[in-house]
């Protein structure tokens, strides 16, 4: 994490994410609207959402940081520290669960060296949590891995989904 | 065509009807399949005649409420001189509930058109798509579909060469159940933290950015294409049991069942059927053991109370239920009550947004004590405790997040009692297994 804080924060509105975000301005009738949005953008182009770059995103928007850290510690998904290449999240939600997600969990925990839901990998590569309904319910168990769904997932089937990953 | 499965001969496919097949994700595909003719037609037509339609089809919205759409529409005010939002709830995270994002994926068309005709009919001129974070491809999928439309003229500041404005936008959640209720969707759109506002004020008087506002589910607007073709009366006609439930429903299915995925039925359609017929029946050896009809916020019911169900608003309310967001979840003989209904409440007290006392402390209560009776160091004191607590949790707070652990724990608790007795007494049902503690 040292390596994050001590190198000089490059901005990421600059080019043509600032003029993508000046564009989706214009969807909204205030600012803040676009907030979702834009942390969205940071989180997709640095992978997670450090203290500077929400000071540079209430900026642009004309919000302050502590009101940006508010709104990014209350949902889920946006990353406050760095996570491992391949951010795996397994649905363990009752529907998944009495269909064995929890042995799918635990395959994944096995298979890339993280032991501890939460922990990234040593090599960096993965981080393995759990998530709450993913909404594929008919499909158990989904894995969203990063952006992408993987469907159907059963314990034997991690080794070679692991192995699929980049 | 049905999804994953192929469609039984006893479902009436009409949103489902293009599901699993790609073509009807483009523009033209859909279009070759009748698409956007409900949207010309609806433009030539007065706002006020489309509410009427609505109205006389007997819509209800789909995402749990069952409130009739064409009344909520008529709720907004025309020409009062302010801006006006659609926003449609796309943030399907009703734990059992996957059909929305079967329509958002496959005909994400229908859904557009559906968005254009309800702004059209609320006299709005933007609508936002409010999609959880976690459907990237939902989300990529209506962008494509979004951007063949302001391409075509379908959408835009003169939609279909009328010289009306419809615009249409994608938002993404962030990953939060609570953004599916509608007043904390409206704050998460504005780019605050997903808390639920208090009510009254309600939306169509005071919504989004404080203007009148019609949030309607995913389902209920792909619906409206259809009822404006066919007429009111074709919708209206499809109902087989109560009289105040008409149309087709989606259903979810999902847990220990031969054939999970999702089924579009008329309402009122035999739940017995459903579950044996359509669905398989349960898994090769197994008996069903219990069924939450309607998303993990409805009661739970016993297999002879589902048996006897009309699938419909009231029919799921006289066996003890609701028909909620039709996501049914189903648990077989293999599985223990007591440890679903733990981890219930575990996923209550992680997405409880924490505003109210009442339920930031009662879900994560219940589920500590849940998981303690999982273990086998419960006590019966525990099972009072928990009622006594659900009292506590029940019609007390901002939204119903906290009665919805509330309800699933103590309908568990009055039907499936003696499965937690045994795990007190430490005499453990013969018919139920019970795996190592509580879920992680």
């Amino acid at each position: 994490m040292s390596a994050h804080t001590h190198a000089p924060y490059e901005p990421v509105f600059v080019g043509a994410r600032k003029a993508e975000l000046t564009q989706l301005l214009t969807r909204y009738p205030t600012k803040m609207a676009a907030l979702l949005p834009a942390l969205w953008m940071v989180q997709e182009d640095r992978r997670w959402i450090s203290e500077e770059a929400m000071t540079e995103v209430a900026a642009q928007l004309d919000l302050t940081a502590a009101y940006v850290k508010g709104v990014v510690s209350f949902y889920t998904m946006y990353h406050q520290h760095p996570v491992g290449n391949h951010f795996i999240q397994v649905c363990t939600t009752s529907p998944c669960l009495c269909a064995g997600a929890d042995k799918v969990v635990d395959a994944f925990l096995e298979h890339t060296g993280c032991k501890e839901l939460g922990v990234t990998s040593a090599d960096g590569r993965y981080t393995v949590i759990e998530v709450e309904c993913l909404g594929a319910c008919g499909f158990a168990t989904p894995v969203q891995v990063n952006l992408d769904y993987i469907e159907n997932v059963t314990a034997d089937k991690v080794p070679q989904i692991l192995a699929g990953l980049k | 065509m049905g999804y994953p499965n192929k469609s039984h001969p006893r479902e009436t496919a009409v949103l489902s009807k293009h599901f699993g097949d790609p073509e009807a994700r483009t523009l033209d595909g859909w279009k070759k399949r009748g698409g956007y003719r409900a949207l010309e037609q609806a433009l030539a037509m007065t706002p006020t005649d489309i509410v009427n339609v609505v109205k006389d089809s007997g819509l209800r919205g789909r995402g749990g409420a069952g409130f009739p759409t064409g009344l909520k529409w008529s709720f907004m005010k025309q020409d009062d001189g302010k801006p006006h939002y659609l926003c449609c709830n796309a943030d399907e995270s009703e734990p059992g509930t996957f059909k929305d994002r079967e329509i958002m994926r496959w005909t994400p068309h229908s859904l557009i058109e559906g968005c254009a005709i309800g702004a059209y009919a609320i006299g709005a001129e933007t609508a936002y798509i409010y999609v959880r974070g976690e459907f990237t491809e939902p989300i990529r999928c209506l962008n494509e579909a979004l951007k063949e439309c302001y391409a075509a003229n379908i959408l835009g500041s003169n939609a279909m060469g009328t010289g009306k404005t419809i615009n249409i936008y994608v938002h993404s959640g962030a990953g939060a159940y609570i953004c599916g209720e509608e007043t904390a969707l409206m704050n998460s759109l504005e780019g605050r933290r997903g808390n639920p506002r208090i009510k009254p004020p309600f939306p169509a008087v005071s919504g989004l950015f404080g203007m009148p506002t019609t949030i309607n589910n995913v389902e209920t607007l792909a619906a409206v294409p259809h009822i404006l073709i066919n007429g009111a009366e074709w919708y209206k006609a499809m109902s087989l049991s109560s009289p105040k439930s008409m149309g087709t429903k989606l259903f979810s299915v999902c847990g220990n069942i031969a054939r999970p995925g999702n089924y579009e039925v008329v309402m009122g359609f035999p739940f017995k059927d459903f579950l044996y017929d359509l669905c398989g029946g349960p898994l090769a050896g197994r008996k069903f053991k219990g069924v939450i009809p309607g998303g993990c916020s409805v009661p739970i019911q016993t297999m002879d109370e589902a048996e006897a169900t009309m699938m419909d608003y009231e029919g799921f309310v006289a066996q003890g239920t609701m028909l909620g967001s039709g996501g049914v979840i189903i648990f077989d003989d293999a599985q223990s009550i007591p440890r679903m209904t733990a981890r219930h409440a575990r996923f209550f007290a992680h997405e409880s947004c924490a505003q109210c006392t009442q339920c930031r402390e009662g879900t994560a209560w219940s589920t500590k004590i849940l998981d303690r009776i999982v273990a086998g160091q419960g006590t019966f004191e525990d099972l009072d405790t928990l009622l006594e607590m659900a009292d506590n949790m029940t019609g007390k707070t901002i939204c119903v997040l906290s009665d919805s652990c509330a309800t699933v724990v103590v309908s568990a608790l009055q039907k499936y009692r003696h499965e937690f007795e045994a795990l007190i007494t430490g005499k453990r049902s013969s018919t139920v297994a019970v795996s190592s503690g509580a879920a992680a």
